[in-house]
């Protein structure tokens, strides 16, 4: 398992945008598992326990760099900067969404911050993460594209043919496998031949990197070779970052029909922002006082956004059929 | 005469027993698919069929038949329903669970190519006793992907069936009866109907219905209303508004769109003079045009007025609640649609 460098390396600012964007987006889940028990929002997979993984990888990244997701991606979405204003608003269907409505929870996506769109279809933006690979390289840009997909989509044939797609053409895309252990229920021992997700990387000839999801910095150091790879023109890396998500499968599905209540408190008790906090203040990057305001500020914007989405307004009838099209006829 | 006892189901309850029946009567038929039944490979450790299979249709299988015939697969559309292919051409009845209907778009391969094709490719020599199931219906908060209908894909393709049931009755007679079929037969699940209570008797008996047969769940004289699956009963509260408007509505259920039960559907037609057809899918190309075309070209001279269709629109199923909500059919489109005809 690949492990980081000391935190010396990384400026202060990045540790506190790491450390921050990672409580944004607890609080934001936090909130929307609250629109869900409270019947506003109508169901959403929760990305708590997994916020290191996107965030690492993501503080390497720049707007005009790719982020592609899956069905639980709010927490690729805030890492790669979409406004939680309007990621709120978009849970809850009104207007002044990301996807103006129409998307919602599984599909939110913000070009303007690079963010290409969340997907409900398991494996399904793989290949498309890699066509957005092959466009950077043929239009000479130094643009990386990352995608972000579970345990359970890195069965699907979509993963085996676009990493030998960007193997061959030396792509810019980094294929990250958030490995949660679970596919709703079914163990990721239970489908992943051999064991590793990563190791398949050796046949295609590209890095592949088992990585602790729920350290930051471990991300940080493995997301930044990737990028240097993708950038320099070196092609794609693979990489499974073993994590755990510490709610259900979606909306008010218990875990604990299919995982026990000892292994939640063993990842639990590595939760990647309890981690972080206490690196920070161990190592005397920042006080106790310092964390407890970025705390108390993301807190602010979240109630901000709820805000936001609850008094928009929703769409108005006629967007039922607009947008199908460009032009038509 | 032995009386068959029946009882009240749910939708799901009843495609439940009709699979465990099928299980228990012929060791040849397996069930796959995403989380069939769930915890795979943790019985030992206390875990077993936390999902079920979709919406719990396949809850409690794998206590009774165990792992050989209840397989969890893992995310791989294609390579499952493949399999299921090849496992259905050399002596097994596989019914696989799709989930989504939408995620068609991944195992289009082998059901168009391989699962359709492969007995008349072969000259008749090959049988594809295969049984995919899948889940239909907008109106669940579950947007663009997840939500659609798309039975026109697959009546489209010579070489697959498919049938639609309407109530707990009709899912699970046509959950055995496609499960003993010898081609491929594609069940459309809507998760509506799962959600609604039926005053329906399922009898406990495994017993069929013929796959290509519409049924009448309402005669009527004024005007014809078809429906499919979910909106057969949407079609049924229509026509209980019709009939206090004076108007008396006959109640077509298609069950099945591929074969198509024409006859029924032209004889209805040939009684009220005026059809309404109701489709949860896209409008081009689909269920509805077909029946639209069938009645025109072939009772074009009976008919009073065209056949009017009461579908989604042409667009993907949105997100929004308000947007989704306009969206669907409802009983208000299904009876303006009549009216149409009959002021
Ligand atoms: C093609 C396809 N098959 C099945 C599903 C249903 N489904 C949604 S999420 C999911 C599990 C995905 O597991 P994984 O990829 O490990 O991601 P995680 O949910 O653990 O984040 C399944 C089976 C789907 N959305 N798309």
């Amino acid at each position: 398992m690949a492990t980081a460098t000391t935190s010396s390396a990384i400026t202060k600012d990045k540790l506190l945008w790491m450390y921050e964007t990672m409580v944004l987006i607890r609080k934001f889940e936090e909130q929307a598992r609250r629109e869900q028990d409270s019947g506003r929002l109508r169901g959403t997979h929760s990305a708590i326990g997994q916020e290191a993984v996107p965030t690492g990888i993501c503080a390497h990244l720049k707007d005009t760099d790719f982020v592609l997701g899956n069905h639980r991606s709010h927490h690729h979405c805030i890492a790669k900067g979409v406004d939680v204003n309007e990621m709120m608003a978009e849970l809850l269907g009104k207007v002044t969404g990301t996807n103006r409505g129409k998307g919602g929870t599984m599909h939110i996506a913000d070009i303007t911050k690079g963010m290409l769109g969340a997907n409900g279809v398991v494996g399904s933006n793989i290949p498309v993460a890699t066509g957005v690979g092959l466009s950077a390289k043929t239009r000479k840009t130094d643009q990386v594209s990352v995608v972000f997909f579970g345990d359970g989509a890195a069965q699907q044939g979509s993963l085996h043919e676009s990493i030998n797609l960007a193997a061959i053409w030396k792509l810019p895309v980094i294929y990250v496998c958030e490995n949660n252990r679970y596919a709703e229920s079914t163990p990721f021992e239970y489908s992943v031949a051999g064991g590793s997700i990563a190791n398949r990387a050796a046949g295609y000839g590209v890095p592949g990197v088992t990585v602790d999801g729920q350290n930051v910095l471990d991300m940080y150091e493995v997301g930044g070779e990737a990028v240097r790879r993708a950038r320099a023109g070196e092609g794609p890396t693979l990489i499974e970052a073993q994590t755990y998500r510490y709610f259900g499968h979606y909306g008010a599905d218990n875990p604990l029909g299919y995982r026990s209540k000892e292994e939640q408190d063993h990842y639990m008790s590595k939760d990647c922002i309890r981690q972080m906090r206490k690196h920070l203040t161990e190592s005397k990057f920042a006080t106790g006082a310092e964390l407890d305001a970025i705390d108390k500020d993301c807190h602010t914007r979240i109630e901000a956004a709820t805000k936001f989405g609850v008094d928009s307004p929703f769409p108005d009838l006629d967007e039922l059929t607009t947008d199908v099209y460009i032009k038509y006829p | 005469m032995a009386q068959t006892k029946t009882r009240n189901l749910t939708f799901v309850q009843a495609i439940n027993e009709g699979i465990r029946q099928e299980l228990e009567r012929d060791p040849n038929v397996i069930v796959m698919g995403v989380d069939v039944a769930g915890a795979a490979g943790k019985a030992d450790q206390g875990f077993i069929d936390h999902f079920g299979g979709s919406f719990g249709m396949t809850k409690g299988l794998i206590q009774k038949f165990g792992p050989e015939r209840i397989l969890d697969t893992p995310i791989a559309e294609n390579g499952f329903i493949g399999a299921g292919v090849g496992a259905a051409a050399t002596g097994l009845r596989p019914l696989v669970d799709l989930m989504f209907a939408g995620f068609v778009g991944v195992a289009g391969d082998q059901i168009f190519n391989n699962a359709a094709k492969m007995h008349y490719m072969f000259g008749g020599k090959v049988k594809i006793p295969l049984t995919i199931q899948c889940q239909t219906s907008a109106g669940h908060g579950s947007a663009a992907q997840h939500s659609e209908t798309l039975y026109a894909l697959f009546t489209h393709m010579p070489g697959l069936k498919c049938v639609v049931p309407s109530d707990p009755y009709t899912a699970k007679g046509l959950e055995i009866a496609a499960i003993r079929d010898d081609d491929p037969v594609i069940i459309f699940q809507s998760i509506t109907l799962m959600g609604m209570n039926f005053d329906v008797n399922v009898p406990e008996e495994p017993y069929t219905l013929p796959i290509g047969k519409a049924r009448i769940v309402k005669e009527g004289t004024d005007v014809t209303l078809i429906g499919i699956g979910l909106t057969t009963q949407i079609c049924l509260q229509a026509a209980k508004q019709l009939e206090k408007q004076g108007y008396s509505a006959e109640v077509v259920d298609l069950l099945s769109l591929s074969p198509l039960d024409e006859e029924a559907i032209l004889e209805s037609v040939r009684k009220t003079r005026k059809i309404v057809i109701t489709d949860e899918d896209y409008p081009r190309c689909s269920v509805s045009s077909d029946i639209s075309a069938l009645v025109a070209e072939q009772a074009f001279d009976i008919l009073d007025a065209p056949p009017v269709r009461v579908t989604a629109p042409h667009a993907s199923v949105p997100y929004s609640p308000v947007l989704e909500e306009a969206y669907l059919i409802s009983e208000t489109k299904v009876l303006q649609a009549a009216m149409s005809l009959l002021e």
